[in-house]
This record gives C-alpha cells, structure tokens and sequence, in this order.
C-alpha cells in the first residue's frame, strides 16, 4: 500500500515540479524574449519533472532490494527470534512463514516459533517501508528544487531533456539484446551439462533417438541421436511446407502486384495476410482433424497401406500454407521495389506482361525472394504446435511422406512437459536441441538479411 | 488547328486529331503530326505540355497507364495503330523506345542486347546472336568501350554508357521508330555529345522522334520541330524556321526564353 502511495505522491511532485518551472521559465521568457532564452518553457517543465522523479524512483528500485535483508536482520536480533534453529533452512522456513503471515497471505502458522516473529516482522516492515518511502520523497523534493532553481534563460533544459530521451530509448532497445544473450547463455549453460554426460557426436551424427530408454536407464550413449530429429524438421518445414508456400506465395505475389486491379488487392491483400495471424494451434488441430485422416485415406485408396495417421504430409502442407503470407509479403515487397523503369524497358521492347515478369522483375526481385524464403524457412522449423499435434513422435528417418516423423520442437516439448528432474539428460537433451535450433534458425535469419539487404542497395 | 505540311512521300508515323485523357483530364488535345523516315523530329515545349505523354501514345505505352484513354487515329505505315487487329508486341518491336533515366536490366551487357532478339525470336542460334549484340552496341558507339566486359552486369556502367546501352537495345530488335524521351536530362554535357553524336548517325536508317527540354538540343540533332504547349500542339516545321523564324508568338516566346 505504501508502495503504491509513494509511487504516486513523486508523481504528484513531477507534476508540480513540471507546472512551477514551466511557470517560471514562461515568466523568465516574458522578461527577456524569445530569442534570449535557450529552450522552451515546457523543455524546463520536463527537465525539473524528470530530475524530480528519476533519482526518486531509481532510490525506490535500490531500496525495494535491499529492504528484505534489513527487516530480517532487524527480525533476528529480536529477543524472539533467539530462540530459533541454527541451520539456516529452517530457519528461513520460519522467516519466511512469519513474513507470509505479516503480509496477509497465510493465515496460520505451521511453525509455533512464526507466531512470535509475526510482530517483530509487521513492525520492522512497517518501518523500512515509511523510513524508504520518506527518503524517496525527501530526494524527489530536493532534486526538484536543485533543478528548479536551475531554471534561467541561458539553461540548456532542451538539449538535457534530449539527452534523457536518448538513454531511454537506447535503454528499451537493449531490453531485447539482453534478453537474447540471457536466452542464449542459458541454453548454453543447460547445454554443456547434457553434452558432459552425452556425446557431442553422438548427439549430432547418431542415427537413433530413444530418451525414453536413457532414461530407464539403459544408458546414455547410443539413446540420444539426433538425427531422425533433424531429418525431420529439414522434412516438414524445408521441403514439404516449401514445396506449398514457394510456389504459391510467389504466385499470389506476382498476381498481386501485376495482375490484380487495386480494388481487388485492397482486399485480397490483407485477407491473405490474415493467415499469418491465425494462432498455430488452430493450424494444428486443421492438421490433425482434417487433413491427416483425409490423407490417409487417400494414401489407402492408392495402395499405401502403411500410411500413418499422422503423417509428415499432412503438418508439411498445413505448415506450408501457413507460411504463404511470409513468402508472398516478401515477395511482393520486392518486386514492388524493382523499378517501374525496368517493367516500362521491358514492354517497351515488345515483351508481354508475363515475359516481363519471368525474365525481368523475377530476376531482378530475386534476391528479396530468396530472403524471404529463408526467413520462411527458419520460421518453418522453429514451428512447433502444427508438428506436435499432427507430426506425431516417432523417430523415423523415412523418405515417405505418409509416415509419420517427428521434429526437433516436438520432441522438446516431449522432454519438457510433464514432471521431470532437471538432472538427466533426457530432460537436459531438449536444452541441446534448442540450442542448435537456435543457432540454424540464426545463421538462417543473418543469411537472409545479408541477401535482402545487399539487395536493396543495388537500385539506391 | 496547325495542319501538317504536305508531304512528296507517306509519312512512317502520322497522328490525326489525337486527345489523350488521364481519367477525366484530358493531357493532348487535338494533335495532328506526321514523322517521317530519314529525319529526326523534336517536340520541345515547357514541362507539363504533353510532349512526353503524346510521345508514349507512339508505342502504346500509355497502355499501361489503367486511367489512360487515346481518342484519334495514329498510324504507322498506314496502319492504324489502335485498331484491334494491331499487335501491341509487334508495334513495340516495330517503334522501340529510349526513356529519361537510363534503365538497363539487372542483367550482363550481352543479356542486356540479347533480351529483344531473345523474346522476338530473331536470332536463330548463338552465333547469330553474338553477331546482332556486336552490331548493335557498334551502332550505339558504345563496342570498343564494352566489347572485353560482356558479361559484366549493365548497370555497372557509366550514366551515359548505361543510356547508350539502352539504345543499343532499342536497335537490336531492328526497330523503324525509335522514341526518345528526354534521353539526356539524366546525363552530364560530355555524355549528352556523345548520345547526340550518336542521334546524328542513326539518321539515315531510323525515324527518330525526341522529346527534349534542351531547345540548343532540338536545334543541334533535329530536322523537323514541333512545339507543344498546354496540351496542343502550337507550331510545327522545319527546325531552322521554328528556330529562327517562328510564326506563333508562343513560339517566339518559348524560344527566347520568355518562359518555360
């Protein structure tokens, strides 16, 4: 509640800061003119408002981590707390009972000793929590007043104000880098732990995948091939979910750009990008429901008699035709982007709309096709909910297309659901396998920016 | 209404009455003009007066302009070029054309060549082909320049080399038309002499047709000059009278640079 409160009362003195410096700026302004004054009245409003919060909050944020060791070092040099065990998981166990209790959110003690500290523990929170909560507002009014009494005509509130925007927004930028490189290093870190139990080799070049068997324990060496795995994400998502989007979204693409009259690509446009926003678990459950059993069928009435009903075909297609809109946005971008110059070139030597298109604007939008394949691509084997409800789970290295495979993003969620111990290498085998999602679905992106992005440069 | 000069004999390209509307703007109107073979004709007059845009009536360009719509008769060696039974492609390939901003393909300079007789079938085999691009980038001045880098890409040239390739292009399909449009505006003086130069040469064998904004240009290259204004066509004839003794007072105007 405090927390809120405090929150709330540094705000109310940015406001106030805000309107007093713009106030006084105005009035400095008013005496001197405009053209003596270095920036606007609301530049020195911001520029006493954010010296007014920031530090306030930024002293909330330190305070807010350091307050729970200072109540429990206040809590045990209670008299109550003397009495205490001495090994510091039951002790912890009582601390933190007792703190439940203080806050609200348990009602009973399990531990009689956590009853005593309850009221030890409101009152040192209580405590902290006001003395915090007086020193941020002390340091938010004396800041503002520091900043206030900066406010004069030849102050450069603009150019400081500027400077604060910058370090934000560079700040939001780096949220997303370090995410990725937490991402990464975990998957690392988990990574080396399984590759010290398994194989390296082993785990990349062996031809037989059976964590099941590892983990029964008739050993590690021979279970933990991944090749089935790889096979068939390359399966699914590289060759049969490509055979469908390629043609198809480079087709909808040039009917789209050259072909379609405006109206109808108003509409048709983003009626196909809707389909890259339908969640991919509707695509699964159109995958295995609808497609596979229809497959099956057909692969029965043509003789198949091994076809399974849940088959790479049938998460190939679906997948394929959820990759449409990647491939003919791209497409459609960059053929938009080959010069109308060169179409005009083009027809203008006699050559028809379709000429033109084969032998010109393909050619020359090629680069930004392929990108956008490879995007596709990666997009396509790091697909997981289509391939986990139609794909099924069994490790086979097969060419045929009415049997059923299984893929790297299956598995791991194989490994990973469910109650596991995050000591064996069953579980840890999922962390090595995204690693090296990670890394292909990575060196796929780069490649694919480098060829869009060299691409680009040559009608600029 | 100007009405053309007589001619001793038929002209290759002749417009009669033509209006070109863009939607319900009308960008030409009621322009009669001949082009005839062995001579260079310059339409000149100030932005915006339609001399491109009747330019590209010539080779139906405008076709791929949706909003576009071409009233009248133009026709070439008598034929109507807007009548259902004329091929578009062949009248393309009949009266080629040379845009503003030189605009080879992304392809090698031999590709470059090669693409009309490609798509117009005009070369049996490889040697035949090798022989027209060696032909056409001759007549185009730009061979000895070019001649040890075939398969380097077209766009890798120089400005002016690029507007040359392009014009070698143009010629390689063995066109009877060749349009031009503004083909300099985009060039510095030293590459505009030579496609000049090069204009002078392709006299004798094309009709040629400019369309520049240069009227030193339309003295120096051309024979016959047109002057278009506001959408009509206000004077036309041979280009040492328009030059020197114009009878619209437009025209004096224009060429003295009151205006334009």
């Amino acid at each position: 509640m405090t927390g809120v409160m405090i929150v709330l009362i540094i705000g109310a003195l940015g406001v106030i800061g805000w309107i007093i410096a713009r106030a006084r700026a105005t009035r400095l302004q008013a005496e001197v003119g405009r053209l003596a004054t270095n920036s606007r009245p609301t530049q020195h409003g911001w520029y006493v408002a954010l010296w007014t919060m920031l530090p306030a909050f930024a002293f909330l944020a330190v305070w807010a981590n350091v307050m729970p060791s200072l109540i429990a070092d206040t809590v045990l040099a209670t008299p109550a707390a003397q009495t205490l065990p001495v090994d510091d998981f039951s002790r912890n166990a009582i601390l933190a009972e007792a703190q439940s209790i203080a806050s609200g959110s348990q009602a009973a003690a399990f531990n009689p000793q956590a009853t005593e500290l309850v009221e030890p523990y409101r009152a040192a929170t209580l405590r902290y929590s006001t003395m915090g909560a007086i020193l941020a507002a002390i340091l938010a009014f004396a800041c503002g007043a520091y900043a206030l009494s900066r406010v004069r005509p030849s102050f450069t509130a603009r150019y400081r104000v500027e400077k604060v925007v910058m370090w934000a927004l560079l700040g939001a930028s780096l949220i997303a880098i370090i995410t990725t490189a937490g991402i990464v290093a975990s998957l690392v870190f988990e990574s080396m732990r399984f590759f010290s139990m398994v194989n390296p080799l082993n785990f990349l070049f062996g031809l037989n995948w059976s964590p099941q068997s590892a983990a029964m324990g008739y050993g590690n060496e021979d279970a933990f091939g991944a090749v089935p795995l790889f096979w068939g994400t390359i399966f699914i998502g590289a060759i049969i979910a490509m055979i469908v989007a390629i043609p198809l979204g480079l087709m909808s693409a040039i009917y789209l750009t050259q072909y379609a009259r405006p109206n109808t690509r108003k509409w048709m446009k983003p009626i196909l990008e809707v389909l890259a926003g339908v969640p991919t678990v509707v695509y699964g459950y159109f995958a295995a429901l609808t497609v596979a059993p229809a497959l099956r069928n057909f692969a029965a009435s043509i003789g198949i008699s091994n076809a399974s009903s849940e088959s790479a075909l049938a998460a190939g297609l679906v997948m394929g035709i959820m990759i449409i809109p990647f491939v003919s946005s791209m497409a459609d971008d960059s053929i938009a982007a080959v010069p109308q110059s060169m179409r005009d070139g083009s027809l203008a030597m006699g050559a028809t709309t379709s000429e033109t298109i084969r032998k010109v604007l393909i050619p020359a939008a090629l680069p930004g096709v392929v990108g956008g394949v490879l995007l596709a691509v990666s997009r396509a084997i790091g697909e997981t909910m289509i391939v986990v409800m139609a794909a099924g789970l069994a490790a086979n290295l097969t060419l045929n297309p009415f049997a059923s495979v299984t893929t790297v993003t299956t598995q791991m969620v194989q490994l990973l659901t469910g109650d596991q111990e995050f000591d064996s290498a069953k579980t840890l085998a999922a962390f090595a396998l995204g690693l090296v999602l990670f890394i292909v679905t990575l060196l796929l992106n780069i490649v694919a920016l480098r060829v869009v992005k060299k691409y680009r440069e040559a009608y600029e | 209404m100007v009405m053309p000069d007589m001619q001793s004999s038929a002209p290759k390209m002749s417009a009669r009455g033509v209006n070109v509307f863009y939607g319900d703007k009308q960008a030409i109107d009621n322009v009669s003009i001949d082009v005839d073979l062995d001579h260079v004709t310059a339409f000149i007059g100030p932005s915006g007066c339609g001399k491109s845009t009747f330019l590209r009536t010539l080779n139906r360009m405008n076709d791929t302009v949706a909003s576009a719509r071409v009233e009248g008769e133009i026709t070439l060696d008598g034929e109507d070029i807007y009548s259902s039974g004329m091929d578009v492609v062949q009248l393309r390939a009949r009266v080629g054309m040379v845009f503003q901003k030189p605009n080879p393909f992304p392809k090698s300079i031999y590709e470059n060549i090669a693409y009309g007789p490609r798509i117009h079938g005009l070369a049996g085999n490889k040697a035949d082909l090798d022989q027209v691009v060696e032909k056409s980038l001759r007549r185009a001045g730009l061979w000895e320049e070019v001649k040890d880098r075939l398969n380097e890409s077209g766009t890798a040239l120089s400005g002016g080399q690029q507007q040359r390739l392009c014009i070698a292009r143009a010629i390689a399909v063995d066109p009877e038309v060749i349009l031009m449009d503004e083909p300099c505006s985009a060039l510095d003086p030293i590459a505009t002499a030579k496609i000049e130069e090069l204009i002078l040469e392709l006299r004798g064998n094309y009709a040629i047709v400019i369309v520049t904004h240069n009227m030193q240009q339309a003295a120096r290259v051309s024979q016959r000059t047109a002057f278009f204004h506001l959408g009509k066509l206000v004077e036309q004839g041979p280009t040492t009278e328009i030059f020197t003794n114009p009878r619209e007072e437009r025209t004096k105007d224009y060429i003295t640079g009151r205006y334009g």
